[in-house]
């Protein structure tokens, strides 16, 4: 039986800053997750992830990153996009400042 | 200290000319990823989990303060105000933009530094003792030799593309600290009847295949020495595994080979590419000595001191910890620890390198090391000057008294910047810190030596930590293995696996009971952990560990 397909979102780094970016519905890049467009049927994914790969003069190393429904958009499945959601644990930088600078 | 030549100046400035032209090309999408990348990683440019990350070479960990107040300046200029300092004695930054990196190369420039084979399959900064040239053991300073090889690795048109990285390590002292057992060369500088000469060590390293090296030549005489590691890196550069990255360094070469042969194949080589050196080598060493000659060392009272030691328990215990022997009467080297209970390990702020940039400058014959325990040490003190400088490190959360102890944890960045990484490894260090000061402990255990990798590349050297701990994926869920025993010193051993990991909330109260456990068996203060277990073996430890974990599961 072939594995379901789980939702996911199109992730990048974004060339000049290097942060961690989303793909949105309407093919720009976000560095808000809960902005990110959630991918549920793979036909569709592959062919995002192809168009979202081509924008090489944006962003490097782009792939499809597991989400789970949250109260607030998706969620990381994984600690590691949890971190890259947020930001590293020893110093209030990257995103979570972002965010709390925004809010 | 060893100043650029015009030749190296050249070098450098035009390498960073060649490589903004290549950062620009990119941003106007001239050049694509991949062909950018290999560029970009020959000027130790990495792109990590939350940004691009330099890393900057500081060459056998020697740095004066106009350098430090340079790294402090392009922390504050172009990062968040602060620097991670490693293992290999290097400095990264971990959130540079790619349009500031030539910036940020240039102002390095300024004071002759570069961030050039700080990664890549190149021979790599060459690394050594952090106390060299001033520590009452040394048989010779390692850092004069230490500069040769800088020079004659540094775009050596041979040793660009070997088949992975290669590094090297020197120490002048017989009690290694320069971990020089886990290199794929490691030098001993030794005194045999009065003469000076060199043990190499070969197939040392870490990471997924850790290995302790092997000798291959037991006393080579001085003038021998570069040939021969060219010799080396030169065999190894033929017969080792292009075909399979986890197989490519020269340990498993000397593995695979036996050290018998290889140390045939490198007679033979030597024998061949000796008569090309032809005592230039010589010439240039005997030149670089004249960089590294000692200061003038001063001559004075050190009542101050013992002043302060007799009234001030503050200092002195912080003197007890972090002062060792100098060779000169009247002086001292001084460990300032990075490891602040609570704070990140080898992180250092932009104040913090201003304030070590000035008190080398004022009270230390201008002069920093950078230590592989991510620590930094002003190498020559006279001790009428340590409470002056002890008084300043402390107003800058520099002064905490925990080198060697439990607190003086080695971690690399982990799942928090690594894009390697299988977990974190930083708040790990963090919590054990907080938990024994906590305790109050941790001067009663003594002697320890925690390290803490996030992969199994093992940047933050595990194997070799008294308690390593190597943080590990778990179908999703961070957790943690721990060796016990190993020994990164002259007698280098790897650690022993104690069994399964502990979850992230698991591994500080587990790391307690192995505490416990030698407190409670040793023989008295004076026997070390490492002593201990050497002693009594894993099993008390293992009993610790788990049994406790045993009856809390029935207890559920
Ligand atoms: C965050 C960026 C880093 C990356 C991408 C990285 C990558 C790696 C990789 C791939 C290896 C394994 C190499 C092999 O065995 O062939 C390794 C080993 C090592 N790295 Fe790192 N590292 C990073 C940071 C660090 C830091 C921060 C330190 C020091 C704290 C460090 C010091 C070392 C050391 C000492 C080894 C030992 C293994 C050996 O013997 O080669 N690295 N690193
Ligand atoms: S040990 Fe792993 S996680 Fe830690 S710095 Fe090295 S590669 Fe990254």
């Amino acid at each position: 039986m072939p594995r379901e397909f789980t939702p996911k979102v199109i992730t990048a780094n974004a060339l000049v800053q290097g942060d961690v970016v989303y793909f949105t519905a309407q093919d720009t890049w976000t560095r808000d997750l809960r902005h990110a467009d959630v991918l549920t049927d793979e036909a569709d994914a592959d062919l995002r992830l192809l168009s979202a790969q081509a924008r090489t003069g944006e962003v490097v190393g782009v792939y499809l990153a597991d989400m789970k429904p949250g109260t607030d958009g998706p969620e990381p499945v994984h600690f590691r996009e949890e971190f890259r959601r947020t930001g590293p644990s020893n110093h209030f930088h990257g995103k979570q400042a972002d965010i709390a600078s925004r809010t | 200290m060893y100043t650029y030549s015009e030749f190296d100046s050249a070098f450098v400035a035009a390498r960073n000319s060649q490589f903004r032209a290549q950062v620009e090309r990119r941003i106007d999408g001239s050049l694509t990823e991949d062909e950018f990348k290999p560029l970009r990683l020959m000027n130790g440019l990495y792109l990590q989990l939350h940004a691009y990350m330099l890393r900057v070479a500081i060459p056998y960990g020697t740095l004066n303060s106009r350098q430090m107040r340079k790294l402090a300046d392009i922390a504050e200029r172009w990062d968040k105000g602060y620097g991670h300092f490693t293992t290999r004695q290097n400095i990264q930054y971990n959130w540079p933009n790619l349009a500031d990196v030539p910036d940020m190369l240039d102002a390095l420039a300024e004071v002759q530094m570069h961030a050039i084979q700080t990664s890549g399959n190149t021979i790599r900064n060459v690394t050594a003792d952090h106390f060299a040239g001033a520590a009452a053991d040394e048989v010779a300073d390692p850092r004069p030799v230490a500069e040769l090889i800088r020079q004659w690795s540094t775009d050596h048109p041979e040793f660009q593309f070997l088949p992975r990285k290669f590094k090297v390590g020197v120490t002048g002292s017989p009690n290694d600290r320069a971990v020089t057992a886990a290199h794929d060369i490691g030098l001993r500088i030794i005194e045999r009847d009065g003469e000076i000469g060199y043990q190499v060590i070969v197939g040392g390293g870490l990471g997924r295949t850790p290995m302790i090296g092997k000798v291959l030549a037991d006393f080579l005489p001085e003038s021998d020495l570069l040939p021969y590691i060219e010799a080396v890196v030169s065999v190894w550069n033929l017969l080792g595994r292009r075909d399979n990255k986890f197989k490519s360094r020269i340990k498993i070469t000397v593995h695979e080979h036996g050290i018998e042969n290889i140390r045939a194949r490198v007679a033979e080589r030597f024998a061949i590419i000796k008569p090309s050196f032809a005592g230039i080598d010589q010439e240039m060493l005997a030149a670089i000595r004249a960089d590294f000659a000692p200061p003038a060392f001063l001559t004075a009272s050190d009542e101050p001191y013992n002043h302060a030691r007799q009234h001030d328990p503050i200092f002195r215990s912080w003197a007890d910890t972090n002062l060792s022997e100098h060779r000169a009467p009247g002086y001292a080297v001084v460990s300032i620890s990075l490891k602040a209970h609570g704070k990140t390990p080898g992180d250092a702020s932009a104040r913090q390198m201003r304030l070590m940039a000035a008190l080398a400058e004022r009270y230390g014959h201008d002069e920093l090391r950078i230590s592989h325990e991510q620590n930094v040490i002003l190498p020559h003190v006279h001790k009428s000057h340590i409470p002056s400088v002890f008084a300043a490190l402390r107003a800058e959360g520099l002064g905490t008294a925990n080198i060697g102890l439990i607190s003086d944890i080695i971690a690399c960045p982990g799942m928090d910047y690594c894009a390697l990484a299988t977990a974190r490894s930083i708040p790990i260090a963090q919590e054990i810190a907080t938990r024994f000061d906590e305790l109050k402990l941790e001067h009663e255990i003594g002697e320890m030596k925690i390290k803490i990798s996030g992969c199994i590349n093992a940047c933050g050297h595990h194997h070799v930590g008294h308690i390593g701990i190597l943080g590990l994926d778990r179908a999703g869920v961070e957790s943690y293995q721990i060796t016990l025993g190993g020994d990164h010193r002259a007698d280098a051993r790897l650690g022993d696996r104690t069994g399964p990991g502990f979850s992230a909330d698991d591994i500080v109260p587990a790391i307690e009971r192995i505490v416990y456990a030698y407190l409670d068996l040793r023989t008295g203060p004076e026997e070390t952990f490492l002593a201990a277990y050497q002693r009594v073996g894993l099993a008390p430890f293992k009993a610790a560990l788990y049994q406790t974990e045993a009856q809390a599961y029935a207890a559920e």
